[in-house]
């Protein structure tokens, strides 16, 4: 009963001039997507993902090939097919100084949305977005979540006959995420709509009917979730960590087992693997000592880690970081970052309420939150980007705002965004900030060398055309090139795929190890694992602090991941909060 | 499915382009409050129109016939002697840039004079040419009248004969260079305004990846182009209005062509100008680079070339050929014309076809950067 | 030591990100070099074929020897000879002759008789400076012409101009650009330095360096006052060797004066920079200076003609001064103490830009 909605034949589109510049981005892709369902694709950067979908979308010509979306060419008629779809890009163009009304009128009147209808639309998508009462705030002062939950209702004004997704939840906290799903999954089931998604994120892919995994601009694996997870079936095991030894240290030694173990990630307290088919059973019996270690169920993400490093195996070999050895670092008592009722205000508006925490040498401190929680102000605070509006703050022994200069030679800082000299090439911008940091001469040059060998980072490449995960090693080794005492990390892994983001934590716990100190923000809940501490933002209020396993006991009974218990915590906090300001 | 189509579409898109244009307010400052005090400061300031230059008058002789003679200097506006004695105070105040212009009298003058080949001598500081043409051409002036009101009354000794220039100046009979420079102005500002506010429309939606957004809709090309200019246009009038106000009650600029062809043609400038920014905005995709070709291209050449000071007639064959490419050349022509000269149909026709050609044209090419592809 | 290592590292970073690739190259060099040749040919207030037509009515030998005179100068090119008067209107208005000279049927009966002669000179005004410029060169025409034919002149006024012997206005606007046009790209590469850094996110990547305020201020400053120096080198050697206008002064002066100008100028963008949150409001807010500082700059016409309270305001405007002395000391031969005033001006508006401009790198939030 169910047509076709994409029919792709030996797809190839390069970029750049043939000879001299060339990237391949898509390379004989061919593929049918089915209609009515819920498709995703999925694959590392530089999978092709993005030049897919605006090829679907008629935006762009391939070299070769052929396309048929909606049984239209769409070579041939892209405004019939655009006239019939609906696509969010990855970042969705909002007009930020128009109200999110006015933003649902522009696209409405544009898709020529008949009036009658339009009420009803707006309606249910204002209810499923949450946005009803943000009406006439203009867009630009919307949270990056409620930007995204806005850009999903401007392209769903209408019901088109194909929505496409391209990374819908880059940057959005797992609340925003998890509205965002609950929208496209209920117009899936009520209206039959036919929705391709491209993603990162492999829990988003797993409710998908259909999955398509990418690399390089070639198909890799196609078939429901169930079926490709069962790829990885009997490989996948859970190593229970033993009370001392923190999940991410044994993560670590699990992971540079490389001959016996291909993936490993720490979740609540232990450590789930995947074991190498065919590695030696003594080898790994010696690795794990007395560790427990359970089976458990092959899931999406496993199938997909393990077909990525067999792909990797030839090409990308040498790319693996380097990191030092994982140990548990020495850490003293005297805290390295000390804050005290820290309070910043934006005119009445309170962006962090009275915060106090601490934090010791060598530890990993996690700062999570919903968007436009205060995290980005506190970690802007804390590096002495900003002022604080009151209370006391010291890192380093300093408040590094009013500090010599000097007091901020011995931090480091990774942005949110690739924030380096996109036109300087990677030793152009290593040279730069390794002199502003007072490094010259021999040492300099050592220290690029050996960062540069640390990263894998190509000296002479343009680092703005560099591929995201290689931007994000760029930003880390210019971060740690004047050996800094304290890493600051805002949000580095957003928009990573998971192969980059293991190799990224690798060089985190491991630098760690070595006694710096890392304060980190991130939205992939799964990572707060890796945390010493986290401590989680509400609205300017610091809800909970503590260890994960504390995080997770404080969300109460049924928070297995992070994730579920990160959510918890935060709805009970707005449900208090709520329900307070009701009895008031 | 859909239903409306293009009208109603047009009209959504100009909507968001006017609701875009009042939130943000610098594009309100520039586009409504810079204008008029464009218009004013360089209504005001700009003037070839000398006053009080300094002559330095060295009189080594100091007869009564020869201060009659000099006497004439201080009765004008355009000149302000300064009385001196010696030659070196006055070549170093030349120097110092503290006087334009010497006239010396020598020590014989009078019995020079007496014979009837009187000499004065007259030093300007020549490096601002224009200034110094003007003040020899004042100070010549004055003092062959005050001979002459001499000669009227007694002496015939310095009576003139032959022949003697009668010089009529039409259209600016005042040589008010007010007059030529503020229809100029108008046409500077209108290029300014127009190709400043557009060129980073188009540049500032790719930057900011909100065009991806619009062309995966059932959105032409065309509309956006012509929803983009249609507030802008409206802003461009509204200036032609005050610059008009201006030229008329302020400067007192006579109009002795037709109001509306006036605003015809301004408005058709403005769309050319409108579009020229637009065009710009779409080929470079980049605000930084937009606004410095707006500049490089508009506005420079704008000032420079298209006969707003410097009088084409004068400038050789290349530079001739490169300002007819501009269309602020045509305009500046039809605008000075209308105002001064009156309806002069063949220049006025001619302008007029040449800038309804270039809006189309532009148009048209901004309509092609438009094209809905992002390779 | 480490200091100045610093700096060095922050300046080589910004000239590398200004001249990295040939595209931005050239935009920074090309439109100066056209500019300059172009504005060198187009930009002049001189005379040369000025066209004009002729309507001799007398059809005698002084009328005819007088138009000849015209003809021999250069200065004029006849372009049509008119049979009666209906036909002068048409020349004029549609701006194809700059003048007619009319000549009556008595006019040589006059000039015989003694009597002053009238020659009718009908000047198209719509660009009233020519205007007065051709009528000026008619006048001494036909001075001439009287000195040469004995006729009675008790009094010759012998001009003799400094300087610029032959008035030619491109010994006057020429010098001017050297200051002007650099301007234009110094002021708008200083002003987005710091709003492109801010946008981009990498400011904030420098803030947290142990960089101070005053570091980042030299970095920031210099490669936009290196820049802005090379364009009017570039500039002035057009002058100088392609246009060939002699240079009186000297160059180490002239340059003295670009100096503290461009200083000033970057000073004027950088603060405009760290006000500015975005590139396009730095672009705006540079465009909204630009005009006014050229155009009340002496660049066109000169300060002098202007109401005493816009001449008083011109003092804000270092361009005005630039101009003043890089003139003065090319064409004039100005020394220091002949010029020593100009500096002031420039001075004081550097030493309160770029402190400004320092401190607001840290204390402008966003």
């Amino acid at each position: 009963m169910t047509g076709i909605t994409i029919t792709a034949k030996d797809l190839r589109k390069t970029f750049g001039t043939p000879g001299k510049d060339e990237a391949v981005a898509l390379d004989g892709l061919s593929l049918t997507i089915r209609e009515g369902e819920l498709t995703a694709l999925v694959g590392p950067d530089g999978a092709g993902k993005t030049t897919l979908m605006r090829l679907f979308a008629g935006l762009l010509k391939p070299q070769a090939g052929s396309l048929s979306v909606l049984g239209i060419d769409v070579l041939a008629h892209p405004q019939a097919v655009q006239d019939r779809i609906s696509y969010m890009p990855q970042r969705f163009g909002l007009y930020e100084d128009l109200s999110v009304q006015e933003n649902l009128d522009l696209y409405a009147d544009l898709h020529g949305v008949p009036m009658e209808q339009r009420r009803e639309r707006f309606a249910r998508m204002l209810q499923m977005t949450d946005l009803a009462r943000f009406t006439d705030r203009p867009a630009g002062k919307l949270s990056g979540g409620m930007k995204q939950k806005l850009g999903l209702a401007c392209t769903l004004v209408r019901s088109p006959d194909l929505l496409l997704l391209d990374e819908p939840s880059v940057g959005v906290d797992p609340l925003s995420r998890r509205d965002l799903w609950a929208i496209v999954q209920q117009l899936v089931e009520d209206e039959g709509l036919s929705v391709i998604v491209s993603t990162a994120y492999l829990d988003e892919a797993e409710r998908c009917a259909k999955v398509f995994v990418m690399d390089r601009g070639r198909l890799l694996a196609e078939g429901a979730p169930e079926a490709l997870a069962s790829r990885a079936r009997g490989l996948t095991l859970t190593a229970a960590s033993p009370p001392g030894l923190p999940a991410r240290v044994l993560q670590a030694r699990l992971m540079d087992a490389r001959d016996l173990v291909i993936d490993a990630v720490p979740e609540a307290g232990n450590v789930r693997f995947i074991r190498q088919p065919g590695g030696d059973e003594a080898a790994m019996q010696a690795l794990l000592g007395d560790i427990p270690v359970t089976p458990r169920e092959a899931e999406l993400e496993d199938a997909f880690m393990m077909m990525l490093h067999q792909q990797e195996g030839e090409a990308q070999a040498g790319a693996v970081i380097e990191p030092a050895p994982v140990a548990l670092s020495a850490q003293d008592d005297k805290p390295v970052i000390v804050v005290r009722d820290l309070v910043r205000k934006f005119g009445d508006f309170t962006a962090v309420a009275s915060t106090s925490f601490d934090v010791a040498r060598g530890e990993i401190f996690g700062l999570l939150g919903p968007n436009g929680a205060g995290k980005t102000t506190t970690f802007r605070m804390l590096c002495g980007l900003l002022p604080a509006t009151s209370g006391h703050l010291e890192v380093a022994g300093r408040d590094l705002r009013t500090a010599r200069a000097a007091a901020r030679g011995r931090i480091g800082y990774v942005a949110q965004k690739f924030a380096l000299y996109g036109n300087l090439t990677v030793r152009e911008n290593l040279e730069f900030f390794g002199g502003a940091y007072g490094l010259g001469g021999k040492a300099l040059r050592t220290r690029i060398a050996e960062t540069a060998a640390q990263f894998d980072l190509d000296l002479s490449a343009p680092s703005g055309s560099l591929p995201t995960g290689y931007k994000q090693r760029l930003a880390m080794a210019t971060g740690l090139l004047h050996q800094p005492e304290i890493l600051f990390l805002d949000e580095p892994t957003s928009g990573i795929d998971p192969l980059a983001r293991r190799a990224f934590w690798r060089t985190i716990t491991g630098l760690a190890g070595t006694g710096v100190t890392i304060v980190i923000t991130t939205h992939f809940m799964e990572e707060a694992e890796y945390c010493d501490r986290i401590a989680i933002q509400d609205q300017g209020e610091m809800l909970v602090i503590g260890t994960p396993q504390a995080v997770r006991d404080e969300a109460g009974g049924g928070a297995r991941t992070m994730n579920d218990a990160f959510i918890a915590i935060v709805e009970q906090h707005r449900a208090r909060r709520d329900s307070g300001q009701v009895a008031a | 499915m859909t239903s409306g189509g293009f009208p109603a579409r047009l009209a959504a898109l100009t909507r968001k382009e006017v609701r875009q244009m009042l939130r943000d307010r610098s594009n309100l400052i520039v586009g409504l409050a810079l204008p008029l005090v464009l218009i004013l400061l360089f209504g005001y300031g700009l003037s070839f129109d000398v006053t009080d230059a300094r002559i330095a008058v060295v009189l080594e002789d100091s007869s009564p016939i020869t201060l009659n003679a000099v006497a004439g200097l201080a009765g004008t506006d355009y000149l302000s002697p300064i009385w001196l004695q010696s030659m070196p105070e006055a070549e170093a105040m030349i120097r110092k840039g503290e006087a334009d212009a010497i006239l010396r009298v020598p020590a014989e003058f009078t019995a020079e004079l007496a014979q009837g080949r009187g000499r004065l001598q007259l030093i300007l500081n020549g490096v601002d040419s224009s200034t110094a043409q003007a003040i020899q051409g004042y100070a010549t002036g004055a003092i062959t009248n005050a001979l002459q009101h001499l000669a009227d009354r007694s002496d015939t000794r310095f009576a003139a004969s032959g022949v003697t220039v009668v010089a009529r100046t039409w259209f600016n009979e005042a040589s008010s260079s007010t007059w030529f420079l503020v229809p100029g102005l108008i046409a500077l500002v209108m290029t300014l305004i127009g190709a400043f506010l557009t060129s980073l429309l188009i540049a500032r939606e790719w930057e900011r990846g909100t065009l991806e957004s619009l062309f995966v809709t059932p959105v032409r090309p065309l509309e956006l182009v012509l929803s983009k200019l249609a507030p802008y246009l409206i802003i461009g009038a509204i200036d032609l209005v005050m610059c008009l106000l201006a030229a008329r009650y302020l400067f007192e600029v006579p109009m002795r062509g037709s109001l509306w062809l006036v605003v015809l043609a301004s408005l058709l400038y403005l769309l050319v100008s409108l579009a020229l920014g637009l065009w710009i905005s779409g080929t470079t995709r980049n605000q930084f680079a937009a606004s410095q070709m707006a500049l490089l291209l508009s506005f420079m050449p704008a000032m420079m070339l298209s006969g707003f000071v410097f009088d084409l007639r004068n400038v050789p064959l290349v530079i001739q050929i490169i300002s007819q490419a501009l269309p602020a050349t045509h305009f500046m022509a039809v605008i000075k014309t209308l105002f001064l000269a009156g309806d002069y149909w063949p220049t006025i026709l001619r302008g007029l076809a040449i800038l309804t050609l270039y809006a189309a044209l532009l148009i048209w090419a901004t309509h092609r950067t438009l094209a809905k592809r992002l390779d | 030591m480490a200091y100045l290592a610093q700096i060095i590292a922050l300046i080589r970073k910004e000239l590398r990100a200004i001249l990295k690739d040939p595209s931005s190259r050239a935009l920074l060099f090309a439109p100066a070099l056209m500019q300059a040749l172009l504005f060198g040919y187009g930009a002049t207030y001189d005379l040369t074929h000025a066209p004009y037509a002729v309507l001799d009515q007398s059809r005698s030998e002084a009328s005819t020897e007088i138009t000849a005179r015209l003809d021999g100068t250069g200065v004029f090119t006849r372009i049509a000879t008119l049979d009666n008067t209906s036909q002068i209107a048409p020349q004029i208005d549609s701006g194809v002759a700059l003048l007619v000279l009319q000549f009556q049927p008595d006019f040589a009966d006059r000039l015989a008789g003694g009597a002053t002669a009238p020659v009718q000179v009908i000047l198209d005004g719509r660009n009233s400076s020519t205007a007065g410029l051709a009528s000026a060169y008619v006048s001494s025409i036909v001075a001439g012409y009287n000195a040469d034919q004995g006729t009675a002149t008790p009094l010759t006024i012998v001009s003799r101009a400094w300087f610029n012997p032959n008035f030619e206005s491109r010994w006057n606007l020429m010098p001017a650009l050297i200051a002007s046009l650099s301007m234009l790209q110094t002021l708008m590469l200083a002003a987005l330095s710091v709003a492109r850094e801010r946008e981009q996110g990498t400011f904030d990547q420098l803030l947290v360096t142990p960089l101070t305020p005053t570091q980042i201020l030299i970095g920031k400053a210099l490669p936009s006052i290196i820049v802005g120096l090379l364009q009017s080198t570039i500039i002035f050697l057009i002058i100088r060797y392609w246009f060939q206008i002699p240079m009186s002064g000297q160059v180490w002066l002239m340059y003295l004066g670009l100096v503290t100008f461009t200083t000033a100028a970057v000073g004027l963008g950088l603060s405009i920079s760290a006000v500015a949150l975005t590139m396009q409001q730095a672009m705006l807010y540079t465009f909204i200076l630009i005009m006014p500082l050229m155009l009340l700059s002496g660049l066109l016409t000169p300060v002098r003609n202007m109401p005493k309270v816009l001449q008083w305001a011109t003092h804000a405007n270092p361009l005005r001064f630039g101009i003043d002395l890089v003139r003065r000391v090319y064409i004039e031969g100005a020394r220091f103490s002949d010029i020593a005033f100009d500096f002031v001006p420039m001075l004081v508006i550097a030493a309160l830009t770029l402190p400004l401009a320092a401190w607001l790198f840290r204390h402008r939030l966003g």
